[in-house]
């Protein structure tokens, strides 16, 4: 497969606002929540598991699926470990009793 | 057919994810943004396992569960105090994972590989490999595996940069001749060196802002992978990851008083420890030691109390019992607040959390821009294990190399407490003029103990 030039257009486009709604949506977060901020997104780039089954679903030799393999294995400790922590952190975070 | 609902399921999970951001925003919705996002993450993994039938659904599930098995204590155990060090190891596994699999696609193409793919994914190896090393050497360091100061030697960016420029020039050799793949083992190996002596050179304290940048450069890379593969919803994925953790880096890195490209270069902690050299205020002064029933006498006066917590309370241990002397406080019908400085700590956020998990209610927690018109109001100022970022010297004198820092101005309360281990100097290696102040009380002692001692004291005078 190679890239058609029109799909590059289309990746970058993405790519840019993507970022730029990245930027915009993590300023308005809350200076309290930046750990579990760090946490979340992290999680979220765990996605590359797509990346990876992809990879899995045909590999051409044994290097490739062994490299593929150990990805998944890293990578689904980080969607466990990352979402569970989140879960955690932000359950600690509470209002005081009969405040406003 | 599938090939077609993979993508709507795709349009799906990145939906999600931007809605599990903007739910993160404010506390209230936080926890649904966890949620949105876990679901996206289920979404995209299942859409792509319907698409793409995986041949070896054994090694699949050992993966998984292998994935479980690392993954489940990390989230269930790790102390708050310890989220720094496991957040350097995520961002060691995850780019770790992007920089194997684009590996493998270079293998997987070999050797029909246009120069576009090659490229693409040579940035992406280079990146992934070097986030890689880099995090893992910010783990040892959160980890006291290795010591925290920064390892310095002259010439040490020529050489950080020319072992980059070396992997570089070896990528662009690759790009040139693609099927001569001895060449990636040694790229990669250059990439990981470079990650080692970048993050090496790095110090402590500066971690907030190093984590912010690796999470950077890891969503970077898990984007590049996306455009290899031509899969949007990680291009999404890796944009949204990067553009959070420059953010953050920006935010720190201005909290610092640090330039932008001082941030990119990874040249943090080169300035400061230059500054080491000598104490700036030394002068024959005494700071004068108060002890802990001079200070419960103090707080009994007292109407407002504004904590100022740093790293050194990570290390104490002592948010829960700050927390006991804030509630004695509040019986009374004191007002508290927490003010609390953008690096205090070892990440983003780090003091919010460990406040928030001695129960502290978060609308007590303050922004230093919001606390700091508030301290001449004030009528003491606990500082615990803080101490660069209350340096009024950041603020007066143009010669230190704290000047022009973002400080809490906590030298302008009626009384300051400073409970401090020893005279020694911050991790800036600047004296600290707060301690000489006719308004300080410094209190000496481990801030655990210190404090409940305090707590002893505040009761007994009921």
């Amino acid at each position: 497969m190679t890239l058609a030039t029109t799909d590059l257009q289309i990746n970058l486009i993405v790519f840019l606002l993507a970022t730029f709604l990245g930027l915009e949506l993590v300023r308005h977060v809350s200076r309290l929540l930046h750990t579990p901020l760090m946490a979340l997104t992290n999680a979220i780039s765990s996605v590359s598991i797509v990346a990876a089954l992809i990879v899995l679903a045909d590999p051409k030799d044994d290097l490739v699926l062994i490299l593929a393999t150990v990805a998944v294995a890293l990578v689904f400790t980080n969607i466990v470990s990352g979402f569970g922590l989140t879960e955690r952190i932000l359950r600690l975070f509470k209002q005081r009793k009969g405040n406003k | 057919m599938n090939d077609t609902i993979v993508e709507y399921l795709y349009v799906v999970a990145i939906l999600f994810f931007v809605l599990s951001l903007k739910w993160l925003s404010e506390v209230k919705t936080s926890r649904y943004g966890n949620w949105i996002a876990a679901s996206g993450m289920a979404v995209a993994i299942g859409g792509t396992l319907l698409a793409y039938q995986v041949q070896r659904v054994d090694l699949l599930i050992v993966a998984i569960v292998v994935g479980v098995i690392i993954g489940a204590p990390i989230a269930l155990k790790v102390p708050m105090t310890a989220v720094p060090q496991r957040t350097a190891a995520s961002h060691a596994f995850g780019s770790l994972a992007v920089a194997l699999v684009g590996t493998a696609e270079y293998y997987q193409r070999l050797p029909n590989i246009d120069v576009f793919t090659l490229t693409v994914l040579c940035a992406e190896m280079i990146l992934g490999y070097l986030t890689f090393m880099g995090s893992c050497i910010a783990f040892a360091k959160l980890q006291g595996l290795i010591p925290g100061k920064p390892f310095v030697y002259g010439g040490r960016n020529s050489v950080s940069l020319a072992t980059l420029a070396v992997a570089v020039a070896l990528a662009i050799y690759l790009i040139a001749n693609p099927t001569h793949s001895y060449v990636l083992p040694f790229m990669a190996g250059f990439a990981v060196l470079f990650g080692f002596l970048l993050v090496m050179a790095i110090g402590g304290a500066d971690m907030p802002t190093v984590i912010a940048i690796l999470n950077s450069y890891a969503g970077m890379s898990a984007a590049a992978l996306g455009f290899v593969l031509n899969n949007q919803v990680l291009i999404v994925a890796g944009a949204l990851d990067g553009s959070s953790g420059f953010i953050l880096a920006v935010i720190m890195s201005n909290a610092m008083n640090r330039s932008f490209t001082n941030v990119l270069f990874g040249g943090v902690g080169a300035v400061k420890v230059a500054a080491s050299a000598g104490p700036e205020v030394a002068g024959g002064r005494t700071a004068q030691a108060f002890t802990v029933d001079d200070v419960a006498t103090i707080l009994d006066h007292a109407r407002s109390v504004v904590f100022v917590p740093g790293y050194g309370m990570a290390v104490a241990q002592a948010q829960h019992v700050v927390k006991e002397v804030a509630d004695i406080l509040q019986a009374d019908g004191i007002d508290v607040k927490y003010g609390i400085h953008p690096v205090a700590g070892r990440m983003p956020g780090h003091m919010n959390v460990l406040l928030a998990e001695a129960q502290v209610p978060y609308d007590q927690l303050w922004e230093m821009d919001r606390i700091n018109p508030l301290f001449p109001e004030t009528d003491v100022a606990i500082v615990v294990g803080a101490n660069d970022v209350t340096n009024p010297a950041a603020r007066t004198r143009p010669d230190s190399p704290l000047f022009g820092m973002p400080i809490m101005n906590v030298d302008k309360a009626k009384t300051v407490v400073f409970i401090k281990r020893s005279m020694s100097p911050g991790f800036a290696g600047v004296e600290n003029e707060l301690f000489y102040l006719p308004n300080t009380m410094m209190v000496f002692g481990d801030a655990k103990k210190v404090l409940a001692d305090l707590v002893a004291a505040l009761k007994k005078q009921h």
